[in-house]
This record gives C-alpha cells, sequence and structure tokens, in this order.
C-alpha cells in the first residue's frame, strides 16, 4: 500500500524536478544534453508509473481505489481541502498513457528540436506540462483538479506561444489560455455546485453522498454536471469551444503531439469518466455530452476535408477523435472511451511526429498544396504515416478499429434515440478515412515536389529565407522563432526510435481488447466503475458483428474514395470543389465558427465596452464620482476660505470668542 | 483680603486690554494691550500663590514675563521693519493671510 503511493508521487515527482532542473541550469548545460535531462525526467516517470500499476495489481481486485495524503491545506468543520491522489485503475491508466506517450515525444524533441535557440527552454516547459497533466489526472479531490486543470492551461499557453517572436503563435496561445480561462471558470461554478450538497471536495467521498443527496435528475446536479462540460470541452476542444485547438498549431510539432494528441485533450474525457457518478444521476448532462461529442466529431470531420495546413488536417481529425471519446464516456461507454483514447493517443502523436518530419523536409513549410511526392524520398516517415493513417481511419487489425467500433457498439446498444448518434458514428469513420489518406496521398504520393527530389539526391532542404507558413512574413531564426536547421526522422535515430515504438503501438494496441476475445482494459478499469449501471453489458453477437464490419467498410470506402479523388483522378478534386462552391467555402471556413464567436461574443463585448466608456464611464464614473467629488471638495473649501478675511482684529475676536465660550462652557458644568 | 478683589482687578485689566486688542489699528497700541492683558493674568497667578501659600504661582508669573518681553521685542521688531520699509503702520491694511 505504502509502496504504491510511494511510486504514484514519484510519478508526479519526476517531471516536476526535470522542470525546475531545465529551468535553473538549462543554459549551462552544453548540447543536446536538455533534451536528454528531459528525457530522462520522463523516463524515470514512466518507470514509475508502471511500478504503480505492478503495486496496484498486487491488492485484491475490489479495493483499488486509494488515496494517498500528503497534507491538509485547510480542514475544518465544512472543508477538506488536501494535497490528496486517487490512485485507481483510472488515474493509473491516465498516468501511463501519458507518461510513456510524453517520453516518446521527448525523446523525439531531442532531435527534431535541435537547432533552437530556445532548447533548454522548450524542455522545461514540456516537462511542466506533462507535471500538470499528470497532477491532472492523479488528483484526489477537486481542489487539486482545479490546480492541475489551471496548470495544463498554463503550460499549453506557454508551449503554444513558444516562438513567441512570432505575432501569429502568439495569438494562438492567447487565443488557447482565454478558452481554457472559460472552461476552468466551467470546472470552478459546477464544483460549488456539487459541494453545496455533498459538503466534501473528496471525489471518493463525494461519489459516495452523492447517492444519497441527490435524486435522479436533481437540477442541481444537472446544472453542476453541465457546468463540468463546459470545462472538459473547453479543454477537449469540443462545438462551440473548440477554435484554439486548430490555431494552436502554431506551436512546435512536438508540441501538436503532445499537447493536441495524447494529453491535453484528453483531460476533458478523464473528466468525465472520473465523475461518471454524478453523469449518471443527471443523465441531462450526460445527454448534452453525447449530443456535442457526436455534433463535433461530424463538423471536425468535414472541415479537415477542406483544410490545407497538413497540422490542421491532424487537429481536425483530432477533434473528430476527441468527439467519439465525449460522445463514449457520455454514454456509458467508459472503457470504450478510454480505450479509444489510450490507441489515438498512440496513432496521433505517430501522425504529428510523422507530419513534423515531412514540415522539416519541406523547410516549414506546412501547406498541403505544396508538397507531394515523398514517398521516395521519405520511406520510414510514409510507412509511419500509413499505419498512423490505417489506424485513425479504422481499418483492421489496426488499434482505431477496435477502440472505435468498440464505441459505436456499445452506444448502439443504449437503443433509443441513441442510434442516431450511431449512424453519426459511422459516417464520421466514412470522413475519417476520406480526410486522413487525402492528406496521405497529397503529402506523398503524385509527382516529387522541389523538396522532395533535392531529399532523393541526398540534401535536405533548408529555406534560405525564413518565412511565417501562415502569413508569408519573413523571419529570423533567431531566438523566438523556429531554428534555422531541419531534422527529417530518416536521419535521426531519436525520432526514429519514438516513432516505430509508436508505430508498433499503434498496428497492436488495439489487441488489449477485442470484442469476445480479450478483455484486458475493461477487465483492469473495472473496480473505478464497479458501481455503475452502464459499466457491465453483453453486447449480442449479430451487434458485434454487423458493428465491426460496418465500421470496417466504412472506413475502406473512405479510403477509396480519397483513392479515386485525388490519386486516380484529380480533376475530380478540382471539380467537385467548383461544383460544390458553397459547401466548400463553409468547410473552408471552418463552418464560420471564428466569425461567429466573434460576433456573439468579442463584438458585443467591444460594444458594450465602448458603449461604457462613452456613456457610463463618461458619465457616472467621471461625472459623477470623480466630479461630484471634487465639487464637493471645492465648495466646502471655499466655504472655509471665506473664514480666512486676513483681518488680525478679526482673528483675535475669534480666539477671545472661542476662549470665553469654552470658559463659560467649564463654568456652568463645575 | 478677599482674593475676590484682585481677581477683580485682574478680570478688568485683562478685559481692558483685551477691548484694546480688538478695537485699535495701531500695532504699538495693541501690544500694549497685549501687555495689559499677561499682565492681568500675572496678577491673577500671584494672587492664587498668594492663596495657596506655595511659590508655584509667582514662578509662572515670572516665565510669562520673560515670554512678554520676548514678544515685545520680536513685536517691535517687526513693527521697525514695516517703519523701514514704509508700509502702513495699520493693522487693518494688512491682509495678506486672506484665503
Amino acid at each position: 500500500m505504502t509502496s504504491l503511493k510511494l511510486f504514484a508521487w514519484l510519478t508526479l515527482l519526476f517531471p516536476l524536478a526535470g522542470c525546475v532542473t531545465l529551468a535553473l541550469l538549462g543554459r549551462r548545460l552544453p548540447g543536446r544534453a536538455p533534451g536528454y535531462v528531459g528525457t530522462a525526467a520522463l523516463a524515470l516517470s514512466f518507470g514509475s508509473a508502471i511500478a504503480t500499476l505492478l503495486s496496484l495489481l498486487d491488492q485484491d481486485h475490489h479495493h483499488r481505489q486509494v488515496v494517498a495524503v500528503a497534507w491538509d491545506y485547510a480542514a475544518s468543520a465544512s472543508v477538506d481541502a488536501q494535497l490528496s491522489l486517487l490512485v485507481d485503475p483510472l488515474s493509473v491508466f491516465m498516468i501511463l498513457v501519458v507518461s510513456g506517450v510524453s517520453m516518446l515525444i521527448h525523446a523525439y524533441s531531442i532531435s527534431y528540436m535541435d537547432s533552437d535557440r530556445g532548447y533548454a527552454r522548450f524542455f522545461a516547459y514540456l516537462n511542466f506540462f506533462v507535471f500538470s497533466m499528470l497532477l491532472l489526472v492523479l488528483a484526489g479531490n477537486f481542489l487539486v483538479l482545479i490546480i492541475g486543470w489551471a496548470f495544463v492551461g498554463a503550460a499549453s499557453y506557454l508551449l503554444i506561444s513558444y516562438w513567441y517572436r512570432r505575432t501569429t503563435a502568439t495569438g494562438a496561445g492567447i487565443k488557447a489560455f482565454v478558452i481554457n480561462v472559460l472552461g476552468d471558470v466551467g470546472l470552478v461554478l459546477g464544483t460549488f455546485f456539487i459541494f453545496k450538497h455533498v459538503g466534501t471536495l473528496d471525489f471518493l467521498a463525494t461519489f459516495e453522498k452523492a447517492g444519497e443527496e441527490f435524486e435522479r435528475g436533481n437540477a442541481d446536479l444537472t446544472a453542476g454536471c453541465i457546468l463540468l462540460l463546459v470545462g472538459a470541452f473547453a479543454k477537449s476542444a469540443q462545438i462551440p469551444l473548440h477554435t484554439w485547438l486548430p490555431d494552436a498549431m502554431e506551436g512546435p510539432t512536438p508540441v501538436s503531439a503532445l499537447i493536441h494528441a495524447a494529453t491535453m485533450v484528453t483531460a476533458g474525457v478523464y473528466l468525465i469518466a472520473r465523475m461518471h457518478p454524478l453523469f449518471e444521476l443527471a443523465p441531462t448532462a450526460a445527454d448534452v455530452g453525447a449530443v456535442i461529442g457526436c455534433l463535433t466529431l461530424l463538423v471536425a470531420g468535414t472541415i479537415a476535408i477542406a483544410v490545407t495546413d497538413l497540422k490542421r488536417v491532424i487537429a481536425y481529425s483530432t477533434m473528430s477523435q476527441i468527439g467519439y471519446m465525449i460522445m463514449a464516456v457520455s454514454a456509458g461507454a467508459y472503457a470504450a472511451g478510454l480505450f479509444h483514447l489510450m490507441t489515438h493517443a498512440f496513432f496521433k502523436a505517430l501522425l504529428f511526429m510523422a507530419a513534423g518530419s515531412v514540415i522539416a523536409a519541406m523547410a516549414g513549410q506546412q501547406n498541403l498544396d505544396k508538397m507531394g511526392g515523398f514517398k521516395r524520398a521519405m520511406p520510414f516517415t510514409f510507412g509511419c504515416m500509413v499505419i498512423g493513417g490505417l489506424a485513425l481511419s479504422g481499418v483492421p487489425p489496426f488499434s482505431g478499429f477496435f477502440s472505435k467500433d468498440e464505441i459505436l457498439l456499445l452506444i448502439g446498444d443504449r437503443g433509443g434515440w441513441y442510434w442516431i448518434l450511431y449512424v453519426a458514428g459511422y459516417v464520421g469513420a466514412f470522413l475519417t478515412g476520406i480526410y486522413t489518406f487525402r492528406m496521405i496521398f497529397r503529402a506523398f504520393l503524385g509527382a516529387p515536389v522541389p523538396e522532395a527530389r533535392e531529399l532523393e539526391e541526398g540534401h535536405l532542404h533548408h529555406a534560405e529565407v525564413h518565412t511565417n507558413p501562415a502569413t508569408g512574413e519573413v523571419e529570423d531564426t533567431d531566438v523566438g522563432f523556429p531554428g534555422a536547421d531541419h531534422h527529417i526522422a530518416e536521419r535521426e535515430p531519436s525520432m526514429k526510435l519514438a516513432m516505430g515504438a509508436l508505430a508498433l503501438l499503434a498496428i497492436a494496441g488495439g489487441l488489449l481488447q477485442v470484442p469476445k476475445v480479450t478483455h484486458v482494459i475493461d477487465h483492469f478499469l473495472e473496480p473505478t466503475f464497479e458501481e455503475s449501471a452502464l459499466y457491465h453489458r453483453e453486447l449480442s453477437d449479430g451487434l458485434i458483428g454487423f458493428g465491426l464490419v460496418l465500421g470496417a467498410v466504412a472506413g475502406l470506402a473512405g479510403i477509396a474514395v480519397a483513392y479515386l479523388i485525388w490519386v486516380k483522378n484529380p480533376q475530380i478534386a478540382t471539380r467537385g470543389r467548383e461544383r460544390l462552391a458553397p459547401l466548400h467555402r463553409l468547410f473552408v471556413n471552418k463552418w464560420y465558427f471564428d466569425e461567429l464567436i466573434d460576433m456573439l461574443v468579442t463584438r458585443p463585448a467591444l460594444w458594450f465596452g465602448a458603449w461604457a466608456q462613452q456613456t457610463f464611464e463618461r458619465v457616472f464614473v467621471n461625472g459623477l464620482l470623480v466630479g461630484g467629488t471634487t465639487g464637493v471638495v471645492r465648495a466646502g473649501s471655499s466655504a472655509v476660505r471665506a473664514a480666512q478675511t486676513g483681518f488680525l482684529r478679526y482673528y483675535a475676536l475669534l480666539i477671545v470668542v472661542g476662549m470665553v465660550a469654552l470658559s463659560l462652557y467649564f463654568l456652568l458644568n463645575a | 483680603m478677599d482674593i475676590g478683589w484682585f481677581l477683580a482687578v485682574s478680570a478688568l485689566i485683562f478685559a481692558i486690554g483685551a477691548a484694546g486688542v480688538l478695537t485699535r489699528r495701531s500695532p504699538l497700541v495693541i501690544l500694549l494691550c497685549l501687555e495689559l492683558m499677561l499682565n492681568a493674568a500675572n496678577l491673577a497667578l500671584i494672587a492664587f500663590a498668594r492663596m495657596h501659600g506655595n511659590h508655584d504661582g509667582q514662578i509662572f508669573a515670572i516665565i510669562v514675563m520673560v515670554v512678554a518681553a520676548c514678544e515685545v521685542t520680536v513685536g517691535l521688531g517687526v513693527i521697525v521693519a514695516m517703519q523701514r520699509r514704509r508700509l502702513p503702520i495699520d493693522v487693518d491694511e494688512m491682509q495678506e493671510l486672506q484665503g
């Protein structure tokens, strides 16, 4: 029991130690040393996570929820604020995924970020980010959860604006931070709604009391859960709080892999899974989550077909896949949602890494229109990209196939109106096949672009003049900008290692949970979801068979369509774009969500600000408060000034009169 | 003799002095009237000292005389300065303190 707690704390402390070391000493370390230090910290953390897993497995199956308390922040009759960790199968599952994938991303970054002037700063940020995420998933009460939640938001701001002299990057960082703070507010308010009734911050105590305090569908609980969902939506980039995620692609590619694939965006999924006893008591809130997740997966899928920025295609596919997970955990398919979270972390990190390799070969250029024919020049990257793409599209036997289909099977099993989500899920799978392979075909097949041909001859293309891929602005390669040199997976062992490991996981990860055959994750997570009514469900053989076939067909059909449009017959793409111009415009402009938010929130806020400045500030603040105060002081002082006549004898008279009055007063009182 | 008489004379002198300070415009006369008021106070102090049979009041009176001497010195100095600058010797003409 104690060793279990110790390992959980160590998992958390290694990245923190790495962050502090790099922040204080990073600049003194020579060459790639900061990268090795950061990666070593994560390797130790991952080792501790495995040790935690092993000691958890030593426990009895039904006693696998352990709370580790370091100290009390405040303990009184009504508040129990402690620095406590909850070590249970769910949190151990999360720390394994987070620390494992992060470790590989660190290893990848050792080479990828090599020529950047802020090398040590980068690894300090990365370690801080992983520490925050681990704190978030290990939190044993709402207080620590909120701390971790806010740390993750701050870390993502630091990493997205890592190239801080790029105005587009700083803008994207601010956007991400603002939307995340909106989510923080939702989380804190939701916590208040729940705390008001149960009177405790501790997770296990809350879940225990929730059953007594709340009836099913209690209004306060529903409001609280919907506010928690606001937090989850902001972190997990669900509609309508998703607009920060594609912009966040301004950060370096390993950051995209870390934040926007494996860790941060899954926080919302984790939150809903962690709060499942509450969501099961508030079915309305859970349904809101499921519907929003479903909407997001469709909208993001359509946008991903139209955008031409390589990283943004993957970012939108992340949004779409997170939509699946949110839908799953909201609809009670917890193990399936978390299983998809894990497989997605593998193949999405892999896709981002492969994309990073291609972007490096293009010397920073991210536009798909300018890419093509990299297949021969970069066989390893191509292989990894295809493996990631097949897993993402859900082609058997790759990992994404099993995890996505299990989600849809369990949702189909719910019956009722959930069949809409079920159908939408398969439509989403079809879209996934299209956009994933559109990206792969356009970047790797076709006639080689000059950069690809140069690479085939053995020269890596380095741009003579650095430009911002978003605006075309000319940039320096000094600190605060991307470095001068680029590194591709074919030439860097550490990148190859990380991508190879993830490729293996993306291929084989799905075998952990094959319907009817293996139930590793289902069984492992069971202690956390023991009380859940929705957890133990037996699916009928007919549904399983039909679902698996349908899932495979949807993915393969998407790939076939992509092949037809972008490889076999490229005119279809141009003709389709012309014929469906309004639709294409809608998708390219991301369904006008940015404009919508601008119109509904930003502009009214600006108008209100202008109005307040014109009327409220001018009339009330300047006129009444400031003007009133000065007026009163001025009138008072002019009255007092009238007493100062300057006549000596007048003053003397005042003194005499005053003295006489005083004497009389005392004489009469005596 | 009853102390009341001494106090009556003292009060009378004080009142005369105060009236002079309030009514006269020449700074010289005002200084003289101030002296009257101080000496009225001295008279009262000495009378009280006699009544109590100790010397506290007398010591007070001596200190008051010292203060009075200083005050007269300063006051006369100011008047001489005014004279030298050819300023009007009239307290009503000097109103620099007016707000």
